[in-house]
């Protein structure tokens, strides 16, 4: 008897009891199919984060002025003491002595970053968009680009000219959409600044919605926008590390020219360098520990199923008696009879498996539409799904196929 | 004449717990090849048990057993499957057909185990149900088949492997008159034509068709036919 011969009656039996089959499928299926869809989130959680990183700009590092630990920390006299170590800000000169291609030459570009919230006018529209004051570096670190017109110029951001990059939202917010805005005029702070380009849309990131924002010149936003005295003042300094690679030796430069330029240790530093990218892979192994935790979960219902073949084929073997008597008067080894209930066993397994993975990538699409969030089933966990209801159907069907193995001709044939 | 079965002084005892049950007590008895012996015997005779060590279904706790010159008293269960496939030709009171199958795919199930190739399955198989008059219903399952009709798929099936000996086992014990008279006469024309069948029943007039009877009685033989 051949191993397809084996399947062929495997198939037959599991098909001449269509119901029972199809409810003890339904164990497997359905944890298959909550597994693969656990997953599939989980890997889309992944990839919807891995776009974020892109759309922040790659090798992204951050300089904040003040330092993490300086939190208000709260005696035990009750009587609040707040702790607040003084800060120097981050001024222009931080961003140059950062920008030394000696000393940092792992940083490819710097953008020192000053930002506010103000209200953009032309005529009577108006747009509530966030205000950058920058240099033009700006558009290398954070990966952006102008779709129409240009971006400004050096030169432009020293003399602090009254020119404005925007973006494509409150470009439609403000001069309607499918509008040429370039050489257009708005109004910022009482003050009018000349639209010379458009920049790319990347929709929100993890920095706020990327669309609705002016930026100009650092000169600019000096002398109309700083809020201290001191005109060189930044929020905060943007970098970008000259590849993945030398992201840390980047992020040590950065941190040992602030220590210089601020003339402080490293036990009481006044600044934070962080880098996005750390950020991010936090949050995607957090999304991967979410997503482990989750599939276990649904891998108890496949145990559940697992134990339902188990149960099946038991009283199967049980029922069939007379015909494991039969078959092996006729001349079938006990080993025939074990990998016939074997085969029959994983099959099972396996096609509650298919149906559960079929389930899993109808039900992902139809999920990932109604939350609008990417559900990604790939081809690696649909192959291992069935590898899995396989190997379960064979697990379950061990003992069932040893007992059928195990039965003396003569007690089966005697069953009457 | 050869003898195909040689059994010689054979026990059978039962043990459940405590309490032994010799079931066969010194059994022998010789088989010549194309002979048609009936056994008879009451029920709790141990004509069950004699017929499972004549089947190979069950080995003997004392004594020798040659089939075709082959000892299979003391052999495992794998050898005496093989014993069963190529040897035996089993006919069933209940016919033991599976009901999920054709005939044809009943009659090939031996062969199957034998490891013939599909084609000769097909063939050997259609021959045999052509052979016991089931020519023309090959493609039917045994519940649409009459009873005297499922023992002839049955005598087929036991007939396809081309067997030492054919052991019926109360073949007529479930069937109507005309379908016993069937069933025998085609018992009767395998043996005509040389055929070895060895024949149990609890009926005088069936074990009667048989060459020669012999009759089991508290686990011991004697030859003839004693009413």
């Amino acid at each position: 008897m051949t191993f397809l011969e084996t399947v062929r009656t495997a198939f037959s039996a599991v098909m001449s009891r269509k119901m029972r089959s199809a409810l003890t499928m339904l164990g497997i299926l359905i944890g298959i199919a909550s597994v693969m869809l656990t997953v599939g989130l989980g890997q889309g959680a992944q990839e919807s984060i891995t776009s974020q990183i892109n759309k922040l700009g790659s090798n992204l590092i951050i300089v904040n002025s003040g330092a993490n630990s300086s939190l208000t920390v709260s005696n035990a006299g009750g009587a609040a003491n707040n702790r607040t170590r003084f800060t120097t800000p981050l001024t222009l000169n931080d961003a140059a002595a950062l920008a030394d291609k000696d000393t940092c030459p792992d940083i490819l570009h710097v953008a020192p970053v000053s930002t506010t919230t103000t209200t953009a006018y032309n005529g009577t529209s108006s747009g509530s968009t966030s205000v950058v004051g920058t240099t033009p570096d700006w558009a290398d670190v954070t990966a952006r680009t102008v779709t129409s017109g240009r971006f400004f110029t050096n030169v432009e951001s020293s003399a602090g000219s009254l020119v404005a990059v925007i973006g494509q939202t409150t470009a439609d917010t403000l001069f309607g959409s499918g509008t040429y805005v370039v050489g257009r005029t708005m109004t910022l702070s009482g003050q009018s600044f000349t639209v010379i380009g458009v920049l790319n849309t990347v929709g929100t990131t993890l920095s706020g919605n990327g669309d609705e924002t002016i930026v100009i010149p650092a000169g600019t936003y000096a002398q109309r926008f700083a809020t201290t005295t001191n005109m060189n003042t930044v929020s905060t300094i943007l970098m970008e590390a000259k590849d993945k690679d030398s992201l840390s030796a980047a992020i040590q430069e950065a941190t040992n020219t602030m220590y210089v330029m601020h003339n402080v240790t490293p036990a009481a530093p006044d600044f934070t360098v962080s880098s996005q990218q750390a950020l991010v892979e936090t949050v995607g192994s957090l999304a991967t520990i979410l997503t482990a935790l989750l599939s276990g979960i649904a891998a108890i219902s496949l145990l559940v199923g697992g134990i339902g073949v188990m149960n099946i084929m038991l009283v199967s073997v049980t029922e069939r008696i007379r015909e494991i008597g039969l078959r092996k008067a006729l001349g079938a080894r006990p080993r025939i009879i074990m990998l016939q209930f074997l085969v029959e066993a994983s099959m099972l397994g396996l096609m509650g498996g298919a149906l559960g993975v079929a389930l899993g990538i109808v039900a992902g699409q139809i999920l990932s539409k109604a939350i609008s969030y990417p559900v990604i089933i790939s081809f690696a966990a649909t192959s291992l799904a069935l590898a899995v209801s396989l190997v379960i159907g064979i697990v379950a069907g061990v003992y069932p196929a040893w007992r059928a193995a195990k039965l003396a001709p003569i007690d089966a044939l005697r069953n009457e | 004449m050869t003898a195909i079965v040689e059994i010689t002084d054979v026990h059978k005892t039962y043990r459940t717990g405590s309490i032994t049950f010799e079931a066969l007590r010194g059994i022998t008895l010789s088989v010549a090849e194309g002979e048609y012996v009936a056994i008879t015997g009451p029920s709790g005779s141990g004509k069950s048990t004699l017929m499972n060590i004549l089947g190979c279904l069950d080995i003997p706790t004392e004594g020798s057993y040659l089939l075709g010159g082959e000892d299979v008293s003391t052999m495992s269960e794998k050898d005496l499957a093989l014993v069963r496939n190529r040897r035996i030709g089993f006919v069933f009171q209940q016919f033991n057909l599976l009901a999920s199958m054709t005939a044809q795919r009943n009659v090939e199930l031996p062969l199957m185990y034998a490891g013939a190739p599909a084609s000769d399955r097909h063939t050997l198989a259609r021959e045999a149900l052509e052979r016991v008059g089931l020519g023309e219903r090959t493609h039917h399952k045994p519940g649409e088949l009459s009873g005297g009709q499922q023992q002839r798929a049955c005598i087929a099936r036991a007939l396809v492997t081309n067997p030492d000996i054919i052991l019926a086992d109360e073949p007529t014990g479930n069937l109507d008159s005309v379908s016993t008279h069937e069933v025998l006469r085609l018992l009767h024309e395998l043996h005509d034509q040389g055929r070895t069948i060895v024949l149990i029943t609890h009926e005088h007039e069936v074990a009667l068709e048989a060459q020669r009877q012999v009759q089991i009685y508290d686990g011991q033989l004697t030859e003839g036919l004693h009413v």
